[in-house]
């Protein structure tokens, strides 16, 4: 009668690790919540610190100065900063997003100039698809980079980019051919304080307030051609290469981040009273709070079954699609209810459900909607 | 359509599979709508899944089973939730009745039932539920007072599965009515004993073949060797020990039945147009469709991890609930918005899916209703 299914994906070596992280987190991260948030970043001494730590780039060879250790590392890292609510770093979109499109289409050059600092913490990495008009449909994207004998010459905007403000080199995505669709897309090292490269304000958001997402401008900017990342016109096909990993890492973020809602509010449903019982004991929670228990459970099996074939590399695009879609619908449903039975305390942001209920919103919209993700599931049928 | 690779079964597992599904298709599926006009599936089936070795295949072979595990009890079932039919009541004569006979029954009670069960001579059915008491098992009213070496029994049962065709039948009854779950013993009880007479065959909302009885027990006479079990009032420990298994029963089912309705109803609009184009091509239609697919693929993995932990005999009772829970909800779910897109057509007895939905609507009710798994549940937060 216990209702855990135990997890089967993780060794000792991995546990191990989780305890260093959470306790990287409780010392290093989660006190520095609020003062980031007001800041709308988080500190560059925090990336450092988790360079230091061994929790950046962990899955990149050692040659490049990562562990290279596989990626169930990084799920747990992913997990350990989802049940503590702190969405102000971008660690997993520099470590597992950017830095494997270095690894996996950069030259020797690219790998040396950027793996080891990014391991280290020294400079942090964003990825810029998305436009003010174009986000879903990439193929739209308008920024270009046209060639102009050993340049390129960039002119264009991005919008949303998650580490944003605070990058210091961007993989950028822009028409190398404007009259090709995604036959025209390259991927592009843009560094920053190139002349003519500009960041934006750093936007306003419902949640992750910690989190620097920003515009970026591209007037005029030139970089030399060797900074383009793999084939030029195929970026489109690049971008799809891990598609399926980058995809369950939101998976995996949401499963846990419902998880340990749950349990703060178990916590206080069992402490807080009401019409002289403890609000645990109205049936209505006891069943919705099972319904939620079991909802998680089903997700937890679920992505877990999915990170084994990520880490066998037999994760395919399709099941990708829908594990973000299931456990980011799953944890907006969950956080939902779960606010419910705080009350009015569960609209404070001094509450983690406050902040744990705006910061889910964003989750069925980044690493491509909800509804794209049932357009690609849709042609599997 | 792709689904995540499966990693239960064996290869042994895949070729039993092959001939389960071959026997549904030309023993089963023919006679289906005419025993759905019947009530009943006849011995004379139930005598070929006997020879076929279908019937109480986890039982050993000393006792007329083939002694495999209980992932055979997991292909017999899904192969029968495929093929929609839900007339033969095997799965509660092998799964659930079979067992308590193995657990608690003497030599002589395992020789006399079990290998006439395994050949379909025996039909077997478990009587808990009354005509005032079914969620809440300790109020059963059925008695069985001791009269010098016999049991004097007397009572009524309702809703009973197979309780027409039965020929055994596993009784609840309280051996001492002063007291609630400690009272309750498990009695075997004959057809044909004086006394016990069968009621009628209850029409149902749906599962039209599968025979669901009324029966009535007035001074039967039942020798006290009749007990299951070496003593009086262990008859609710005894109906719990299994608790986690009988449920999951549910839960495969559920599933099995749910891929094959979504499968039907991507067949269908595939084929259906409508202004033009099949209706499949709507997108609607569409993401309907991924999502519930990607809902199955999740409790599909769900379910697959249950099973694996039901092989090793380590499947938690509030597990089991969940699994029992969830995925009869989803399978109602699934039928439901299959069911719409089949148009009026979905409400025609000729196709399948109205017969799932009315079929499926059960799932939820018995086996313990899904607001008792809940309250399981909910014991675990
Ligand atoms: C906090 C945050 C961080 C982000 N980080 C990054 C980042 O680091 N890098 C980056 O490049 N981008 C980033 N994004 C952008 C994000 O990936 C996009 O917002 C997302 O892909 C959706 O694009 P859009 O906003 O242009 O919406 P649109 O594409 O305009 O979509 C609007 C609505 O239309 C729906 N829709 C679109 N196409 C279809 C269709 N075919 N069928 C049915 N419905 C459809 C969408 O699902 C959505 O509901 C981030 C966004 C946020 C909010
Ligand atoms: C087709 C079919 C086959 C069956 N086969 C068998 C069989 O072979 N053998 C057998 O013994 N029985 C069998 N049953 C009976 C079945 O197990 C019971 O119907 C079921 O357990 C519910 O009991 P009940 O019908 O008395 O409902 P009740 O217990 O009266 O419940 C009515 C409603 O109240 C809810 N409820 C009850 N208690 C609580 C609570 N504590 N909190 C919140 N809600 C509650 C229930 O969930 C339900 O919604 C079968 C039933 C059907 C329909």
């Amino acid at each position: 009668m216990n209702g855990t299914i135990p997890r089967t994906i993780f060794k000792a070596e991995h546990d191990e690790f989780r305890s260093h992280v959470r306790r990287f987190y409780e010392r290093e991260i989660t006190p520095h919540r609020e003062e980031w948030e007001a800041a709308g970043q988080i500190s560059r001494e925090a990336w450092a610190k988790a360079g230091e730590a061994g929790f950046l780039c962990a899955t990149m060879p050692e040659e490049y100065g990562g562990a290279g250790v596989d990626r169930l590392y990084s799920a747990v890292l992913i997990e350990e900063q989802a049940r503590t609510f702190n969405s102000g770093p971008g660690f997993s979109l520099h470590s597992d997003i950017v830095a494997p499109y270095i690894l996996n289409y950069g030259t020797e050059a690219q790998k040396q100039k950027y793996l080891p600092r990014m391991a280290k913490g020294e400079i942090i990495g964003c990825i810029a698809m998305t436009e003010p008009g174009a986000g879903s449909d990439l193929q739209g994207v308008k920024t270009t980079a046209i060639k102009q004998g050993d340049h390129f010459l960039i002119n264009g905007q991005k919008t949303f980019i998650t580490n944003g403000y605070m990058s210091d080199f961007v993989v950028l995505v822009a028409k190398t051919d404007p009259t090709a669709g995604a036959k025209g897309i390259s991927l592009i090292l843009v560094d920053t304080g190139t002349e003519g490269y500009q960041k934006g304000k750093k936007l306003k958001k419902i949640g992750m307030h910690a989190q620097d997402t920003a515009e970026l401008f591209f007037d005029n900017v030139r970089v030399p051609r060797e900074n383009l990342l793999g084939e030029e016109g195929k970026g489109f096909i690049q971008l799809m290469k891990e598609l399926a990993w980058e995809r369950m890492q939101i998976a995996i973020r949401n499963v846990e981040m419902a998880d340990s809602v749950l349990s703060h509010t178990v916590d206080y449903v069992k402490e807080r009273k009401a019409f002289k019982q403890s609000i645990m004991d109205f049936q209505n929670t006891k069943f919705r709070l099972a319904e939620v228990k079991t909802e998680i459970q089903v997700a937890r099996v679920f992505v877990d079954r999915c990170i084994e074939a990520v880490v066998k590399r037999e994760l395919d695009p399709a099941t990708g699609a829908m594990a973000k879609l299931y456990a980011s619908e799953m944890s907006n449903r969950v956080v939902d209810t779960c606010l419910q039975f705080f009350g009015g305390w569960g609209y404070m942001w001094e509450f983690p459900i406050a902040r744990a209920y705006a910061d889910a919103r964003v989750q069925r919209i980044f690493g491509g909607t909800s509804e794209v993700m049932k357009e690609i599931v849709a042609r599997t049928l | 359509m792709t689904w995540l690779p499966r990693t239960v079964f064996t290869a042994e597992h895949d070729l039993f599979r092959a001939e389960v599904r071959k026997f549904y298709e030309r023993e089963i599926v023919p006679h289906h709508a005419q025993w759905e006009k019947d009530g009943v599936v006849p011995r004379s089936a139930w005598k070929k899944a006997g020879d076929a070795g279908f019937l109480c295949a986890t039982m050993p072979e000393e006792y007329g089973g083939a002694g495999v595990d209980r992932l055979y009890s997991a292909i017999l079932m899904e192969e029968q939730a495929r093929a929609n039919t839900s007339g033969p009541g095997w799965s509660l004569h092998s799964d659930i009745v079979a067992p308590y006979i193995l657990n608690y029954g003497t030599e002589e009670q395992k020789k006399k039932y079990l290998p006439a069960m395994a050949k379909g001579d025996v039909i077997g059915a478990i009587a808990m539920t009354e005509p005032g008491t079914g969620s809440d098992l300790q109020g059963v009213r059925t008695t069985a007072i001791r009269d010098g070496d016999h049991y004097v029994i007397n009572g009524q049962k309702t809703f009973i599965t197979n309780g027409q065709n039965a020929d055994l039948v596993i009784l609840v009854t309280k051996t001492d009515p002063k007291q609630g779950a400690k009272g309750i013993s498990l009695i075997l009880v004959e057809a044909g004993m004086p006394g016990f007479t069968k009621g009628r065959n209850l029409e149902k909302l749906g599962m039209h073949a599968q025979d669901t009885s009324e029966l009535f027990f007035s001074d039967v006479r039942v020798p006290v060797s009749n007990l299951l079990g070496d003593k009086e009032g262990q008859g609710f420990y005894q109906l719990m020990k299994e608790l986690a298994w009988e449920r999951l029963q549910v839960a495969i089912s559920a599933i099995a039945n749910a891929e094959a309705a979504l499968q039907w109803t991507v067949d269908y609009t595939k084929e259906r147009k409508a202004f033009g184009q099949p209706i499949a091509d709507f997108q609607n239609t569409r993401f309907k469709l991924a999502d519930l697919k990607t809902q199955i693929q999740a409790a599909r993995a769900f379910v697959d991890r249950c099973l694996e932990l039901v092989v090793k005999g380590e499947l938690d009772a509030a597990s089991g609930a969940m699994a029992k829970y969830w995925c009869s909800d989803l399978q109602n779910s699934v039928l439901n918005e299959c069911l719409q897109l089949h148009g009026g057509y979905g409400f025609m007895w000729e196709y399948p899916i109205t017969r799932a939905y009315a079929d499926a609507r059960v799932q939820k009710i018995y086996a313990g209703t899904n607001e008792i798994m809940k309250e399981l549940i909910s014991r675990t937060l």
